[in-house]
């Protein structure tokens, strides 16, 4: 399905009540036993050209997320609409060869340049491939000529083209991976922790790098990351997620200093900072992460949350809007006193 | 008895640590010193392959040879029994012999990156821990259960006498780590080595692991080596801290002063590059290049192709010492070395 929408400034991409959940089989004849709900019930908006960084712990599907808004995963439910110039595409919708075609405008680059490029590829073909399948070149001196130009782009040499992976360090890996999500100038990429395979020393090419790309192609990132600090310096606005639910999201700034979900509270304090002398009772949290397959009822974080009251076992709390742009499910958002950290631009 | 002599826990000096292979020789740890006092933290950071962990492995004497060889220097062992200090040469014992495994798990605790592959999977927690006070102490099997549980009690581990039975795999990654904890300190050591021990975890699990290190190290009085490549986890926990790059100490100091005033080109590089949480948002400056192959390690200061003050003809030619500019702050760095001459 699609509908013409002449309105410019509907998000790029519109997410509603995505769900998606993965069968739990056992025994001999995979009998269903239950789900686990990697994400349930995310409403978000992505802007054109912004970043949004998604945080969470391990577990809390943040790459699920990830991977399910560009169609890497079916959705169990929900919509995922993305804006084509002056048309909105539901992705869900697409099919077969429409959503082949559709793929060209969202890429993704993984954590973990070792294992996602291809070995026994050149660099030309790693990253010439998806131009190939897609039959945007026409020769192959057009073939070559595109890859190289992409290659510079992101800070390799012409004569990279063919080198095999093997014999480049994890920051060119990555560099290698950036080149080819980028290939088919894509209007969304997924970032799922692309720096956290790296040396500290690389770390900061590769995110400026992301940056540099950002401006001049106007690209939008989903930006996942488990590091704060590496997600407040790339983000616009940050999204929390917590067993499968987003439980926060605002404006980067406003996050960081006035968080208004416990958990964001929790996962704040734990974050590691340069320190003078010695902090203690970092850990205000206790507790592992639920069983995504067996989750609590009411607020997913009751069981781990310090403020919580009767109200919090019984009823779920939706997403809703405090001020403008800082949403928060948390029933007693509107009356806790949160800690955050100090923070300015 | 010098008072600061049975403080002392650990003494390394001019260490090295080369592996012979077909290829070349890679020079892993080359001429590092460093103590570590009763109740301190010693953080040592660098990035992979700077030599952080062969250090520590060379400590414990786990580096296997061939091909590793340990070419020079002394770790000292401050051993105290029955109120006699022995001052044991570790670089003397076998690293097979009788001596050196009372040395391991009893004079000094280890704790590693993957507690998943730190223990065996065949075993319950209970056995592996049990067995490991057993092999150092003459107490039976239930005065060992008992205080198995008790270790597993303290470091946070929730029905300690059941989980005593469990395998490592029924355990997540944060409670795997608090086990191997209170495996190394089941025989309560002087020094405990951790290697990059909040690194497999979740920032939230990392917490809770630096506020149970630091209160054990209290109680115990625990001298701790702590290895991680995160200047903010490092800053934590260190009371002194040394920053290695191939193989070599280019800084060392107590954290604030390595905080409040780098000094080595590489240190100070390295607080640019890293985004940090709280304060200012800055753009930041990477350090340009890569960490060069082990193998190849640059001419004269090895840090040299990729230092922005590096002075040409002087920087590539000239090893620079490690030399002391003041209240223990020492650098490895021609700049300052020139000022003292």
């Amino acid at each position: 399905m699609e509908t013409v929408n002449k309105n410019l400034s509907t998000p790029l991409i519109t997410v509603r009540n995505l769900k998606k959940y993965f069968p739990i089989q056992r025994g001999f004849l995979r009998r269903l036993v239950g789900y686990v709900r990697a994400v349930d019930d995310v409403n978000l908006e992505i802007e054109e050209r912004e970043t949004l960084g998604l945080v969470g712990e391990s577990g809390s599907g943040k790459s699920t997320l990830g991977r399910t808004m560009i169609r890497l995963y079916d959705p169990t439910d929900g919509q995922i609409l993305f804006r084509d110039g002056d048309r909105i595409v539901n992705l869900t919708e697409l099919q077969g060869e429409e959503l082949r075609k559709f793929r060209r405008n969202m890429q993704i680059i993984f954590q973990d340049p070792f294992s996602s490029l291809n070995e026994r590829m050149t660099v030309l073909e790693n990253v010439g491939d998806p131009l190939l399948i897609n039959g945007l070149v026409s020769s192959r001196h057009e073939l070559v000529e595109r890859v190289i130009e992409v290659l510079q782009q992101v800070g390799l040499r012409r004569e990279d083209i063919r080198r095999y992976p093997h014999s480049f360090s994890g920051g060119q890996r990555q560099r290698i991976c950036i080149a080819r999500a980028l290939v088919l100038k894509p209007k969304f990429i997924v970032c799922d922790e692309p720096v956290s395979a790296l040396d500290v020393s690389i770390q900061a090419q590769i995110l400026n790098l992301l940056k540099e790309l950002q401006e001049e192609f106007g690209i939008t990132y989903l930006f996942i990351s488990h590091d704060i600090s590496v997600v407040r310096y790339m983000a616009d606005r940050i999204a929390v997620m917590y067993a499968g639910r987003l439980v926060e999201v605002a404006p980067r700034d406003e996050l960081l200093s006035h968080p208004l979900h416990p958990y964001t509270e929790a996962l704040l304090s734990a974050v590691p900072r340069t320190v003078t002398g010695r902090r203690k009772g970092r850990a205000i949290l206790t507790g592992d992460p639920p069983d995504p397959a067996n989750l609590p009822s009411g607020c997913v974080f009751h069981v781990r949350c310090r403020y919580a009251k009767d109200i919090c076992k019984e009823e779920q709390p939706s997403l809703k809007s405090i001020s403008s742009n800082h949403y928060v499910s948390c029933h007693l958002a509107e009356v806790l006193e949160l800690k955050g950290i100090g923070v300015y631009s | 008895m010098n008072l600061e002599l049975t403080e002392r826990v650990l003494e390394v000096s001019n260490l090295k640590t080369y592996f012979y292979l077909d290829i070349g020789v890679v020079k892993a740890v080359d001429g590092v010193d460093f103590t570590v006092d009763r109740g301190k933290t010693l953080g040592i950071i660098g990035e992979s392959g700077c030599g952080k962990s062969v250090t520590v492995h060379t400590i414990m004497r786990l580096i296997q040879s061939p091909p590793g060889k340990i070419v020079d220097g002394s770790i000292k062992l401050y051993r105290f029994r029955e109120n006699n200090l022995d001052i044991i040469e570790i670089t003397k014992l076998d690293p097979k012999g009788k001596e050196m495994r009372d040395i391991r798990g009893k004079e000094i605790g280890m704790v590693f990156q993957e507690p998943m592959t730190a223990f065996s999977p065949m075993y319950t927690i209970g056995d592996q821990i049990i067995e490991a006070i057993l092999t150092h102490e003459n107490i039976t099997k239930q005065e060992a259960r008992e205080r198995t549980i008790e270790f597993l009690r303290r470091v946070g581990i929730p029905r300690p006498e059941r989980t005593i039975d469990t395998y490592p795999f029924q355990l997540s990654g944060g409670m795997r780590q608090r086990a191997m904890i209170a495996m190394a300190l089941s025989c309560y050591p002087r020094l405990l080595i951790a290697d990059e021990p909040t690194t497999a975890v979740d920032v939230t699990v990392q917490a809770q692991i630096l506020d149970l290190l630091q209160e054990l190290q209290e109680e115990m009085k625990l001298a701790i080596i702590f290895i991680t490549h995160n200047l903010a986890v490092v800053s934590e926990i260190a009371d002194e801290i040394a920053v290695m790059y191939l193989g070599k100490i280019v800084e060392f100091g107590s954290k604030e002063e390595i905080f409040n005033h780098p000094l080595h080109p590489y240190t100070v590089a390295l607080f640019r590059s890293i985004p940090k949480v709280e304060g200012k948002l800055e753009r930041l400056v990477p350090i340009h290049g890569n960490v060069p192959s082990s193998y190849q390690i640059p001419e004269g200061c090895s840090f040299h192709p990729r230092c922005e003050n590096a002075i040409r003809g002087v920087c590539d030619v000239t090893s620079p010492e490690l030399i002391d500019v003041g209240s223990g702050h020492k650098v490895r760095c021609l700049i300052y070395q020139k000022v003292e001459v």
